[in-house]
């Protein structure tokens, strides 16, 4: 059997700041290869400020790289932006909610972009409002919800727009252990209910062994460390002795 | 020092600390009415005159149509002086925030444009243009123009990096981004930059007809001083006094309306 196309594919991708080949130039990411196939759900970890957010933001077309090629679903997500349009939908650290919006009108806000007709936009938001447990706070503005209600509606608007390829990034790491757990067992069944391909970006080790079927480690600056395979039935012994490889990568 | 007042819990507390702030409020101008009152018992009505003389002048001024119109030519140039200075304003600020270049080269003109005193437009107009509106109108954009480019910039610059970066997220056109990002995100700096330029407006729009009109508040003003009309001369400038505070009311009404979204805390500044 032949394995499956990548849906998103970085090869060779390097990414600099500041003037590049300066003394002063700091290298984010470096020569990175890695493919990500359909319906993969994927945890990219590594410490704080490996370039896990640059690599972030290459897949989403919101930052060029210095050199390489980044192609998702066989295209330039940077050159090609908007050919991406409703392909491709981002859960961000914090919630990033329009503060003008209410609930419902920030889900509503990605199907704005697609010109999906007014009352199925409402229709479509207030289902994942209801989904994602807000239904009653559906005309709350932002700032009357707590913390895991507003991650929740960001949640809600990544999902409402039915992207095939979600990127998050470390969208649970404010939120406390309780709240975070349960979002985070929400987020994997709506990702596998509903055939998604995601990155999921962490910092931390038990997000990435609860998330990802597919643990990749970064080391600094960001290239791929140790690249492990994981399934739902992985026994928790072999879960364990993933766990010290990744303290062992991390730790090097 | 004085210990804060108790927070009214009834009704009848809430009215009565309502009308207590609608007093102090009321309060000094009811003052000075009464000491210009008095004085105009002791002066001549050409220094003094009395405040029924200048009520009367008032409503002769809003009652009859050729004086009215001289109202609302006065109006009508100050609204157009500022939408014409806030619409070129605000897409100069547009290019300032996209093209480092431009805003290196337009700075510096703005600066200079602040320094320039409104009686120098004026004459400047004069010169320049033969009609009495295009005088008007151009001496009104300059004197507000550097006031609302930088405040219209400074909202640009002020949006959240996060917002902008979420809304791009979902590959937005320019309109779009517009639409659901960028005027939501500048309208409160929008509003208070077109409170403050309100203000200066009417105040250039005086010195402007003052002396290149032949019609408005400002020329009308000048026909008091020739007369030495004080009654006349305080009745046209409470007309303009009156337009600058409803048009604030309706800036605030629409605040109002358009910032309900804004989280309000017990405890105030």
């Amino acid at each position: 059997m032949t394995p499956a196309a990548p849906i998103i594919s970085l090869e060779q991708v390097s990414k600099s700041f500041g003037k590049s080949g300066a003394a002063s130039a700091y290298v984010a990411v470096d020569r990175l290869d890695l493919q990500i196939v359909r319906g993969q759900l994927l945890a990219l970890l590594g410490k704080t400020g490996c370039g896990k957010s640059t690599i972030f933001n290459m897949i989403a077309g919101l930052t060029e790289p210095t050199s390489g090629t980044v192609t998702v679903d066989g295209r330039n997500p940077f050159q090609d932006f908007d050919s991406f349009r409703g392909k491709m939908a981002i859960v961000f650290q914090g919630d990033r909610l329009l503060p003008w919006r209410t609930a419902v009108q920030n889900v509503e806000l990605g199907l704005e972009m697609l010109d999906v007709p007014a009352a199925e936009r409402r229709e479509r938001a207030l289902h994942w409002l209801a989904t994602l447990g807000l239904k009653g706070h559906e005309n709350d503005y932002p700032h009357a919800l707590s913390g895991g209600m507003r991650q929740r509606v960001s949640i809600a608007r990544a999902f409402a727009t039915d992207a095939n390829i979600l990127l998050c990034d470390e969208p649970f790491s404010a939120l406390d252990e309780m709240t975070g757990r349960a979002l985070r067992a929400e987020f994997v069944k709506l990702v596998r209910d509903n055939g998604k391909t995601a990155v999921f970006i962490t910092h931390s080790i038990n997000e990435a062994l609860e998330i990802g079927d597919r643990i990749v480690v970064l080391k600094r600056p960001a290239n791929i460390a140790i690249d492990l395979p994981l399934a739902a039935t992985t026994p928790p012994a072999e879960k364990e002795a993933i766990r010290h490889q990744i303290q062992t990568a991390l730790a090097a | 020092m004085t210990m804060p007042e108790a927070a009214p819990t009834t009704s009848t507390g809430w009215a009565s600390a309502l009308g207590r702030r609608g007093l102090s409020y009321v309060m000094p101008f009811v003052v000075v009415a009464g000491l210009w009152q008095f004085a105009s018992l002791f002066f001549p009505p050409f220094l003094f005159p009395s405040l029924v003389d200048v009520f009367k002048r008032c409503i002769d001024i809003l009652t009859t149509w050729s004086q009215l119109a001289d109202v609302l030519a006065t109006v009508g140039r100050i609204l157009a002086g500022l939408a014409g200075a806030f619409i070129i304003g605000a897409s100069l600020a547009v290019l300032m925030v996209r093209s480092r270049a431009v805003n290196d080269f337009l700075s510096p003109i703005l600066t200079l444009f602040q320094g320039i005193p409104a009686l120098s437009w004026v004459v400047f107009a004069i010169i320049w243009f033969h009609g009495i509106e295009p005088r008007i109108f151009f001496i009104m954009v300059m004197t507000t123009l550097p006031a609302f480019t930088f405040q219209v910039l400074s909202a640009l610059q002020a949006m959240s990096r996060d917002l902008v970066e979420m809304v791009m997220s979902f590959r937005p056109t320019r309109a779009k981004l517009f639409r659901v990002m960028i005027i939501p995100a500048i309208l409160p700096d929008i509003l208070t930059a077109w409170k403050v330029n309100l203000g200066n407006a009417s105040r250039v729009v005086v010195v402007a007809e003052l002396v290149g009109a032949t019609g408005g508040v400002g020329y009308e003003l000048l026909q008091q001083q020739q007369l030495f009309d004080m009654a006349g001369a305080l009745a046209w400038t409470l007309q303009l006094v009156i337009f600058v505070l409803i048009a604030q009311a309706v800036l605030s009404f629409v605040e109002s309306i358009a910032f309900r979204y804004r989280a309000v805390s017990e405890r105030s500044l």
